[in-house]
C-alpha cells in the first residue's frame, strides 16, 4: 500500500513539474503560434542557474527558483525580441531557430557545468517525511504539488481576471481582431514569452531535488511537454493542467511497473486522444 | 417537374453560440442562373462553404441531383461534379496558366495517382488545357506564371479552371470583385456564355452586372432566407428593400 | 535542367564512378557515408520540400529499419536475404501508423507529433534494454553478400551504395515529374484549392509520408551495413535535425539540394569535429544563421549573395 502512496505522490509531483513546464509552452503556442522547442533547454538552464545561485549566494531553494525565473525570463525576452522576430512564422523557420538555440543552450550548460548530474538539495524543512494515517509521505513532493496548484490558480486568475489575461485570451482567439482593437501585440508577445519561460526556469529549480540537473534533461522534458500539450490541447491552461497530471501518472506508474516499456505507454493516451479528438482534450491543434 | 440540381433543406450552422446559417432551404433547378444576395455578414460565403464541404453543417440536408452530400468531404463533392471559385484568388502563383488548368483537369482523372510516368507524356491534358485557355482568350499567356498576369486574367483563369472540369453545378463567389470596368465586361461575358449543362449559383455585390446574369434570386440576412424567387419579383419585393435599406 | 547543368551532373557522376580508383580507402568510406546521408536527406525532402510537411521525426524510420535488421540478425539468427524485406516491411507498417497519427494535424501540430512519436521510439530504444541493449547499442553485424559480392570490401560497398542511391534518385525523379508529384506540390501550395479540384489531400500526404519513410528505411539498411552497429542516437532528435539541416542547407524543393546539403553536413561533421568538440552547438549556430540570413537554404542563399556581390561591383 505504501508503494501506491509513494507512486501516487511521485505522479502528482511529476505532474506538477510538467504543468510548470507545459503551461508556458501552451501559452506561447496559443498566443504567438510558436512551438518553442527551446522550452526544455530553458527548464534545464533554470535548474543549473538555481544550482549556481544556491552554491554561490544563498542556499535557499525558493530564492533560487525566483532568481532563475528572473534570469530565464530575461533570456526568454531577449530571445523573443531579437531572434524570434527576425524569422518568418513558417514551421521550418521556427524549428530551425528554436531547435538550434536549444542545442546551443544545452552545449553551453555542458561547458559551464560539466557532464555529471548535479542534484539540488532538498530544503531542510521539507526533508523529513510526513506521517499521516500511518503512511509516510515524501514531504518535498507534496510541496511540489502544492506549488503547482498555487501556480495553476495564479495563472488561472491572471488569464481570467486581469486585463493582461483578457488581452491574452483575445489574442489566442483571434489575433487580427486583437490587433484591430488596439491590443499592443508586440509587447504582449514578449510578456507572455517571458512568463512562459520564467515558469519553465522556476520549474527546473523546483524539480531539482527530484530530477537533478544533467545533460539531456532538456531532451527528456521537451517531448513530455509536447505530449502534454498534444493531449490537453494547445493554448488551453486547463488542458495543460489535466494533461500534465495524466502524463505524470502514466509515466511514473509505467516506469515503476513496466520500466522497459514506459515510453510506449506514454504514447497510448496520446494516440487515443489524437485519433478521436485531434485538437486535444481542450484546445486547438493546428496552427 | 424535373428534380432540382441543388436542393438545400433546413441547413444549420453555428460558431460557438452564434448561429450563422439558420434553417436555410432552397432549390435550384438544372440550368438555372441563381444569384445570392445579402448585406455583408449575411452568411453568403458561409453558405457556399457548407455546400462545398469546406465547413461541416450542424444539421440539414444538401442534395446534388438527388445525392445527399452532407457527410461527404470536399473532394468527394467535387467528384459529384461540383466546382467553385473563391472570393480571394488561390491559384498556383509560381506555375504557368497551362499548369494550373492541367491540375484542374487531372483532379477528376485517375491519372492523378500515377507516381511513375511523366506528366508531360500525357499530351491530352495539355491539349485540353490549351483548348480551355483559348476559349477564355488566355492562350497567349499559357506559358507565363500566374504571378505575371493581370488581376482580371487571374479571375478569368479561376473560372476557366472550374469550367475545365465541366461541372454540373458551379458556385461563383464574387467573380467580379476588384475588377475594372473593362475586366468586368469580359468576366460577365464569360459567365453569360457558360453552357446550360452547368447550373450556376453566384454570390455578387455588383448588382448591376449580376442582375443581368441572374434569373432567380435568393436574399439572405443574418443567415436566414428572406426572399426567394424570380429576379424581377424579388427586386421589387418590400422585404428586399428592407434588408438593404435597414442594414 | 539546361545543358550546362547536365554536363556538371555528368562530371559528378563520372567522378563518383572513378573515385575508388583514384582515392584511398578513407575517402571511399567518406563518400559512402555521404551517399547514405544523401539518400536519407532526399527522402526527407520529399516531405519537406515537395509536400510542404516539415518533420522532425524522420530518423525514426532509418533507426527502426536498422534496429529491426540488427535484432533479427543478432538475436534471431536470420540471414540477410530474409532480414532486408522484413525490416523494410516492418518500417513501412510503422510509417503507416505514425503517418496516420501525425497527419491528424498540419503545420506545427504535425511537426510536434512527428517529434513526439520519434522521441517515444528513441525512448524505447534507450530503455528496452533486453531487446536493444540500451545505451550500448547493438553491434557485431556483418555486411551482406548480395549476388556474391562481398560488401566488407570498402570499394564494393561503395559501388553497391552508389547503385542503390542512383536507383533511388531515378525513382524519385520519376515521382516528382509524375502526375502524383504535381498533385503533391499542389497540396503544398494551395491545399484547400486542391481539395476543391477533387484531390484527396489527406491521402496524398499520407502516401508521400509512407514513401519518404520507405527510402529512409533503405538508408537505414545501408547505414547498418556500413557501420555494423546501431545506437539509440541514430533515432534521436539530433539525427532528424541533421537530416533537416541537410535538406535546408542544400535548398529544399529540388532533388539536387539535399544531396549537396548531405555532403556539406557529413564533411562538416568529419572535419570540424576533429577541431571542435561541441558539434551540437555548431549545428545550433548553423541553424540559427541559416534561418535568419538565408531562409531559402545555403546553396540558393550563397548564390544570391554572390550575385549581389558581383552586381555591386558593376
Amino acid at each position: 500500500m505504501q508503494f501506491w502512496v509513494i507512486q501516487t505522490l511521485n505522479s502528482l509531483a511529476l505532474g506538477g513539474l510538467l504543468f510548470l513546464l507545459s503551461s508556458g509552452f501552451s501559452l506561447i503556442f496559443g498566443l504567438l503560434r510558436i512551438a518553442n522547442l527551446t522550452h526544455g533547454a530553458f527548464f534545464m538552464l533554470g535548474a543549473y542557474i538555481g544550482i549556481s545561485f544556491m552554491q554561490n549566494f544563498i542556499s535557499n531553494l525558493v530564492l533560487a527558483a525566483i532568481a532563475s525565473a528572473g534570469v530565464i525570463a530575461l533570456a526568454g525576452g531577449l530571445f523573443e525580441r531579437y531572434v524570434l522576430r527576425a524569422i518568418s512564422g513558417s514551421p521550418q523557420s521556427q524549428v530551425l531557430v528554436t531547435l538550434g538555440t536549444s542545442f546551443i543552450v544545452a552545449d553551453l550548460c555542458l561547458i559551464i557545468w560539466g557532464g555529471d548530474p548535479i542534484p539540488i538539495p532538498t530544503p531542510d524543512m521539507l526533508k523529513a517525511p510526513l506521517q499521516v494515517f500511518g503512511f509516510m509521505f515524501p514531504t518535498y513532493r507534496l510541496a511540489v504539488v502544492i506549488t503547482a496548484l498555487v501556480a495553476g490558480l495564479l495563472l488561472y486568475l491572471l488569464i481570467e481576471r486581469t486585463r493582461l489575461g483578457a488581452m491574452i485570451r483575445a489574442g489566442v482567439d483571434d489575433m487580427q481582431m486583437a490587433r484591430a482593437v488596439g491590443i499592443p501585440v508586440s509587447r504582449l508577445f514578449t510578456t507572455v514569452f517571458c512568463l512562459g519561460t520564467a515558469l519553465a526556469g522556476a520549474g527546473g529549480v523546483i524539480g531539482g531535488p527530484i530530477l537533478s540537473a544533467y545533460p539531456g534533461l532538456d531532451g527528456e522534458m521537451l517531448p513530455l511537454a509536447l505530449i502534454v500539450v498534444i493531449l490537453g490541447g494547445v493554448g488551453s491552461l486547463l488542458g495543460a493542467f489535466v494533461g500534465s497530471f495524466i502524463i505524470g501518472f502514466i509515466y511514473t506508474f509505467g516506469i515503476a511497473l513496466l520500466p522497459d516499456l514506459a515510453y510506449v505507454i506514454l504514447f497510448l493516451p496520446m494516440i487515443f486522444v489524437i485519433a478521436f479528438r485531434p485538437m486535444g482534450l481542450f484546445g486547438r491543434m493546428s496552427a | 417537374m424535373s428534380s432540382p440540381a441543388l436542393e438545400v433543406t433546413r441547413l444549420r450552422k453555428s460558431f460557438g453560440g452564434l448561429p450563422v446559417t439558420q434553417d436555410v432551404s432552397f432549390s435550384v433547378m438544372p440550368g438555372e442562373r441563381r444569384l445570392i444576395l445579402g448585406p455583408n455578414g449575411a452568411g453568403k460565403t458561409t453558405l457556399f462553404n457548407l455546400i462545398t464541404g469546406d465547413l461541416r453543417a450542424d444539421s440539414g440536408s444538401i442534395k446534388l441531383f438527388g445525392t445527399e452530400m452532407i457527410q461527404m468531404g470536399v473532394h468527394q463533392r467535387t467528384h459529384l461534379s461540383l466546382a467553385r471559385t473563391y472570393q480571394i484568388i488561390t491559384l498556383f502563383n509560381k506555375d504557368t496558366l497551362l499548369q494550373n488548368v492541367v491540375l484542374s483537369l487531372m483532379g477528376l482523372s485517375p491519372t492523378r495517382w500515377n507516381a511513375f510516368s511523366k506528366l508531360m507524356s500525357y499530351q491530352h491534358f495539355e491539349q485540353e488545357a490549351l483548348r480551355v485557355l483559348t476559349l477564355v482568350g488566355l492562350d497567349r499567356a499559357a506559358h507565363r506564371p500566374v504571378s505575371d498576369v493581370a488581376y482580371g486574367d487571374k479571375r478569368m483563369l479561376e473560372i476557366a479552371m472550374a469550367m475545365a472540369q465541366k461541372p454540373k453545378l458551379l458556385l461563383l463567389d464574387e467573380p467580379l470583385a476588384g475588377l475594372s470596368k473593362e475586366e468586368r465586361v469580359r468576366v460577365s461575358g464569360l459567365v453569360a456564355s457558360i453552357p446550360r449543362e452547368t447550373t450556376v449559383v453566384m454570390i455578387e455585390h455588383d448588382m448591376d452586372t449580376a442582375l443581368e446574369l441572374a434569373e432567380k434570386l435568393l436574399v439572405l440576412h443574418y443567415g436566414k432566407v428572406i426572399v426567394d424567387g424570380d429576379r424581377d419579383d424579388v427586386v421589387h419585393d418590400e422585404r428586399t428593400k428592407e434588408v438593404y435599406l435597414g442594414s | 535542367m539546361n545543358s550546362r547543368q547536365k554536363m556538371a551532373l555528368g562530371l559528378v557522376l563520372l567522378a563518383c564512378l572513378i573515385l575508388p580508383w583514384t582515392a584511398g580507402e578513407f575517402y571511399v568510406n567518406l563518400v559512402s557515408q555521404i551517399l547514405i546521408a544523401a539518400l536519407f536527406a532526399s527522402s526527407l525532402n520529399l516531405l519537406v520540400g515537395y509536400a510542404g510537411l516539415t518533420s522532425l521525426g524522420h530518423a525514426a524510420f532509418l533507426g527502426f529499419a536498422a534496429y529491426v535488421s540488427a535484432w533479427l540478425y543478432l538475436k534471431m539468427g536470420w540471414t540477410h536475404e530474409e532480414i532486408a524485406p522484413v525490416a523494410l516491411g516492418a518500417t513501412l507498417l510503422l510509417a503507416c501508423v505514425f503517418g496516420w497519427i501525425s497527419l491528424r494535424a498540419t503545420g506545427l501540430g504535425f511537426l510536434m507529433l512527428t517529434l513526439a512519436l520519434s522521441q517515444v521510439l528513441w525512448g524505447v530504444a534507450y530503455r528496452w534494454v533486453s531487446v536493444t541493449d540500451g545505451d550500448n547499442g547493438l553491434r557485431g553485424l556483418t555486411r551482406p553478400a548480395p549476388f556474391g559480392l562481398d560488401l566488407e570490401d570498402p570499394m564494393i560497398f561503395y559501388y553497391f551504395a552508389l547503385v542503390v542511391c542512383l536507383i533511388a534518385l531515378f525513382l524519385m525523379v520519376r515521382f516528382v515529374q509524375s502526375p502524383f508529384g504535381a498533385a503533391v506540390r499542389g497540396t503544398r501550395d494551395q491545399a484547400r484549392r486542391m481539395s476543391a479540384l477533387g484531390y484527396d489531400v489527406w491521402t496524398i500526404r499520407w502516401l508521400v509520408y509512407v514513401y519518404a519513410a520507405f527510402w529512409a528505411a533503405v538508408a537505414g539498411l545501408l547505414y547498418i551495413y556500413y557501420h555494423k552497429y546501431i545506437h539509440p542516437t541514430s533515432l534521436s532528435l539530433t539525427s532528424s535535425a541533421e537530416g533537416l539541416l541537410a535538406v535546408i542547407a542544400g535548398g529544399s524543393g529540388t532533388l539536387i539540394g539535399p544531396i549537396v546539403g548531405a555532403a556539406i553536413v557529413v564533411l562538416l561533421k568529419n572535419y570540424v569535429s576533429a577541431y571542435v568538440e561541441r558539434w551540437n552547438m555548431l549545428l545550433g549556430f548553423v541553424f540559427v544563421f541559416i534561418v535568419i540570413f538565408m531562409p531559402e537554404g545555403l546553396v540558393p542563399g550563397i548564390r544570391r549573395w554572390w550575385g549581389k556581390l558581383k552586381g555591386g561591383r558593376a
